[in-house]
């Protein structure tokens, strides 16, 4: 009973992380139509830029602020130079972002060798919790507190402010929403930047329990994948549902069908991808 | 247009024959039967681009996970020899099995175009690999498998180096003769128009869909072939070749040659092979090279490195006209 | 029998509805012209008829044959074949070998991954033919890319023609062109033979009036006027339509 319980706090935490990589990647997918190919690398950079903070002393939250306002500058350079460069040819920037990952997963490689980092949980937040005669991990229900409070900013942001308007509208249409004057080449890089920049900081949130390795982001990057298609492109509770939903789904298949929990983490997403393209939030086709 | 040497040879054709001349003699001026290998892997590799650019070149399909392909075949055929199957009992169930895949991706990805097809491919290709990876009382993991003896056709065997060579070679030209006449076929004509206009396709009579899911077998039988020669040459395979980074390898091999012609895939894979080879030989960091070599051509030369380059010669030479003084262009060439 | 017959056409977009409780009957041989303001749902109602567009409800009859469930590619089949507003060729192809293309599509050939098409010799000579039809012999090798807007125009309609179909959809082919160009094409209409059918889209009146026999005037997706040239120009509601409410 405890197994189970315990796989699904795990599950529940692994959630969490993965909708703040999957929140980011859904905005980009949904405003820029593109699968952003990089977005591993993101997560995977900014953990390693994070826990290299955190080993020269620096505060937890300020090692995981810094990060993601580091990568918010590398995506928005991206997106400025290089992604620009080829606006309205989509198959291109997925490509170019393809070939970006490849550098950057190259680029840590070399930089921070092979060795995993796996830093301390902050000290306020270490330890355990004991409620209805269970114990949980105090760390992982603090990153669900974590996603789930994001996700609350989030979607205030999106569904209250101008920017957020703007945003929907861009996802909605974006050629008309230019004719109406809405300035979408400035919102791409900062959907890019904010995209990025939610990534790092799961890759640092998430460094007490993944740890950070070569190869994490073509860990990563599957699974946001799979959430957002799963979940529907620019859906915000898609992607909220879809990464609880794929979090449990590893986290048992892992248990139960080590060997298979690899495909059984694609099935649900060509079900989808046969059924309904557009996801189960999701609005239009991909 | 073409231009003649003399009355009866145009250069299209003496050019290629050198070509074929200068192939067949390979391991005659290539002394090192390493170097010999690497030939024919630039061969095979050429028939797995000239499969992908089936799809991408000539039906506007752009796959991330025809690595997968590549490497069913191979499996199939490596597993079937460890069983104790024949060569030949192994080669037909690797085109089989690689055939039926091939089908299953078809009719997945196909639900979509452009990025939509992307994605699927990409997927299916992930799934293969964890497969290949996680499956590891099926596939034997990362630890790969390895096959013993190399075929002998006619009693012929392909032990050496030298030997093996030629046989790819023979595949290679079937290859490109089979792939040469598709072009030119009406069916050929019908897949190229998929790609520009498939809405009026349809309007004129076609079956779009059904043309796609044929050319994408028709690429996944190269595929199993390409694959079944690399299981060969190498006696072994692991489940790196079906990874997302083997996918874009071969789709920088179709897209740094062009993807408007036959030469184009050909010459890619042999830029990327030999590349990877010397890069590996010094700088160990082949991912990055690749990586960055992906962005230039993508982002300044999108129609291939050999058009591309030909283009970016051919600005550079007006500039520098337009700057010397004096001299006055030829009548009739471009300013 | 009715070359073509539409009858309770309807087709909605999200909220919006684009063709609403659409009849239509075309008699065979007719010259019909259908006519309207911007968006008043014409080339939807050509989309519908062609397959490309599935009916919300509705059916669609073609020399009394209902083909409102029949794939779009089978229509060609059947003898239907259309031009588009927006012109849509074979962009890296030469003149000659997009009407090849056009041929290809109701041969069986079109399946054969062996032989060569340039060397089909009966194909280049009926897309030859097609071409010499719209005046445009002289550049049939001519890469599209090199072509003028006019002359694609014709191309379009030498694809359509070069099929030999029982019923011709032509959407705006005179769109787009100069007051030379609009004669040349108006020739070539006048030319084609009647055993072909002909429906046409217009929404500039002048310019197609004197080669119909009757018209049909949409709006909002609804049949407004249904008439001889002379019924509907004198119908007051034509001119409610065209002048505002």
């Amino acid at each position: 009973m405890t197994l189970w319980l315990t796989l699904a706090v795990n599950s529940i935490a692994f959630g969490g992380l993965l909708f703040l990589l999957s929140a980011g990647f859904s905005l980009i997918f949904g405003l820029m139509r593109i699968p952003n190919l990089m977005h591993g690398s993101f997560f995977m950079l900014g953990a390693y830029f994070g826990v290299t903070l955190l080993a020269v002393g620096a505060n937890f939250w300020v090692a995981a602020l810094a990060s993601a306002l580091a990568m918010a500058i590398i995506g928005s350079g991206v997106e400025r130079l290089l992604l620009r460069r080829l606006a309205g040819q989509e198959l291109a920037q997925v490509l170019l972002t393809l070939g970006l990952s490849f550098i950057v997963s190259d680029l840590c490689l070399m930089i921070w060798t092979g060795d995993p980092w796996q830093p301390l949980a902050p000290a306020e937040l270490r330890g355990i919790v004991r409620a209805g005669g269970m114990i949980f991990p105090l760390y992982r229900l603090a990153v669900v507190v974590i996603a789930v409070a994001v996700a609350v900013v989030l979607w205030l942001m999106i569904d209250w402010t101008r920017l957020g308007a703007m945003i929907r509208a861009g996802v909605d249409d974006a050629p008309i929403a230019r004719v109406v004057g809405i300035r979408v080449s400035r919102l791409f890089t900062l959907i890019f930047a904010l995209g990025a920049a939610l990534a790092a900081f799961a890759g640092v949130v998430g460094s007490p329990i993944l740890s950070v390795y070569p190869g994490l982001d073509a860990d990563m990057l599957p699974l946001a994948l799979i959430v957002v298609i799963l979940g529907g492109s620019g859906s915000l509770l898609g992607a909220l549902v879809g990464s609880f939903l794929i979090g449990f789904l590893y986290n048992f298949g892992q248990a139960r069908f080590p060997d298979l929990a690899y495909v059984i983490l694609f099935l649900p997403m060509l079900l989808i991808l046969v059924l309904r393209p557009q996801g189960l939030f999701g609005k239009g086709g991909a | 247009m073409k231009v003649q040497l003399t009355r009866r040879v145009p250069a299209r054709h003496a050019a290629f024959g050198f070509a074929l001349f200068g192939l067949t003699t390979v391991p005659l001026w290539v002394g090192n039967s390493y170097y010999i290998d690497v030939a024919s892997q630039i061969l095979l590799f050429a028939v797995f681009a000239l499969a992908l650019n089936v799809l991408v070149g000539y039906g506007g399909l752009v796959s991330l996970g025809h690595a997968g392909l590549f490497a069913v075949s191979g499996y199939t055929a490596g597993l079937m020899l460890q069983a104790g199957f024949g060569h030949a009992a192994a080669g037909v169930g690797a085109v089989s099995i690689t055939l039926l895949t091939s089908a299953a991706f078809a009719v997945l990805a196909l639900r979509a175009t452009g990025i939509g097809f992307l994605m699927i491919t990409l997927a299916l290709g992930q799934i293969l690999w964890g497969i290949a990876y996680r499956w590891a009382d099926l596939t034997n993991g990362d630890n790969g498998i390895s096959i013993s003896t190399r075929p002998a056709p006619f009693g012929i065997s392909l032990a050496g180096a030298p030997s093996f060579y030629y046989a790819t070679l023979v595949v290679f030209l079937l290859a490109l003769a089979t792939m040469a006449a598709f072009v030119r076929s009406p069916f050929g004509a019908s897949l190229c128009g998929t790609r520009d206009q498939a809405r009026r396709m349809t309007a004129l009579g076609y079956n779009v869909w059904l043309i796609r899911f044929l050319a994408f077998l028709f690429s996944g039988l190269w595929c199993s072939i390409a694959g079944l020669l690399y299981l060969y040459n190498k006696q072994f395979i692991s489940p790196q070749v079906s990874a997302l980074q083997a996918s874009a390898e071969v789709l920088l091999m179709v897209i740094s040659g062009g993807t408007a012609t036959l030469l184009g895939p050909i010459a890619g894979a042999a830029i990327v092979v030999v590349m990877k080879y010397v890069v590996s030989a010094y700088v160990v960091r082949w991912n990055l090279v690749l990586g960055v070599i992906f962005v230039a051509i993508i982002s300044f030369m999108p129609e291939g490195l050999v058009p591309g380059s030909v283009r970016i010669w051919g600005f550079t030479r007006r500039r520098w006209r337009a700057i010397r003084p004096g001299r006055k262009p030829p009548p009739g060439a471009p300013p | 029998m009715t070359a073509l017959s539409v009858s309770g056409l309807t087709k909605s977009f999200g909220g919006l509805r684009v063709t609403n409780g659409v009849d239509l009957t075309v008699e065979p041989g007719e010259r019909r012209l259908i006519i309207g303001p911007n968006g008043a749902g014409k080339t939807t109602l050509f989309n519908l008829i062609t397959g490309e567009l599935a009916p919300d409800t509705g059916t669609i009859a073609l020399f009394g044959r209902d083909i409102t469930r029949t794939a779009c590619r089978r229509r060609a089949h059947l003898g239907m074949a259309r031009t588009y507003q927006i012109i849509t060729l074979f962009p890296r192809d030469t003149i000659l070998r997009n009407v090849v293309l056009a041929l290809l599509g109701l041969s069986g050939l079109r399946w054969n991954p062996l032989i060569g098409l340039d060397r089909q010799r009966h194909l280049a000579t009926r897309a030859g033919e097609a071409l010499a039809r719209v005046g445009l012999s002289h550049i049939a090798d001519r890469p599209l890319a090199e072509t003028s807007y006019g002359e694609r125009r014709r191309v379009e309609i030498a694809m359509a023609m070069a099929q030999n179909p029982k019923v011709l959809l032509l959407d705006e082919p005179f769109a787009g062109l100069s007051i030379d160009e609009r004669r040349d094409v108006r020739q070539l209409l006048a030319a084609i033979p009647r055993d072909v059918t002909v429906v046409m889209i217009e929404h500039n009146m002048d310019v197609a009036l004197d080669l119909a026999d009757r018209i049909t005037l949409l709006h909002f997706g609804e049949v407004i006027v249904e008439g001889t040239r002379a019924e509907v120009v004198a119908d007051p509601r034509s001119r409610e339509v065209y002048l505002g409410e």
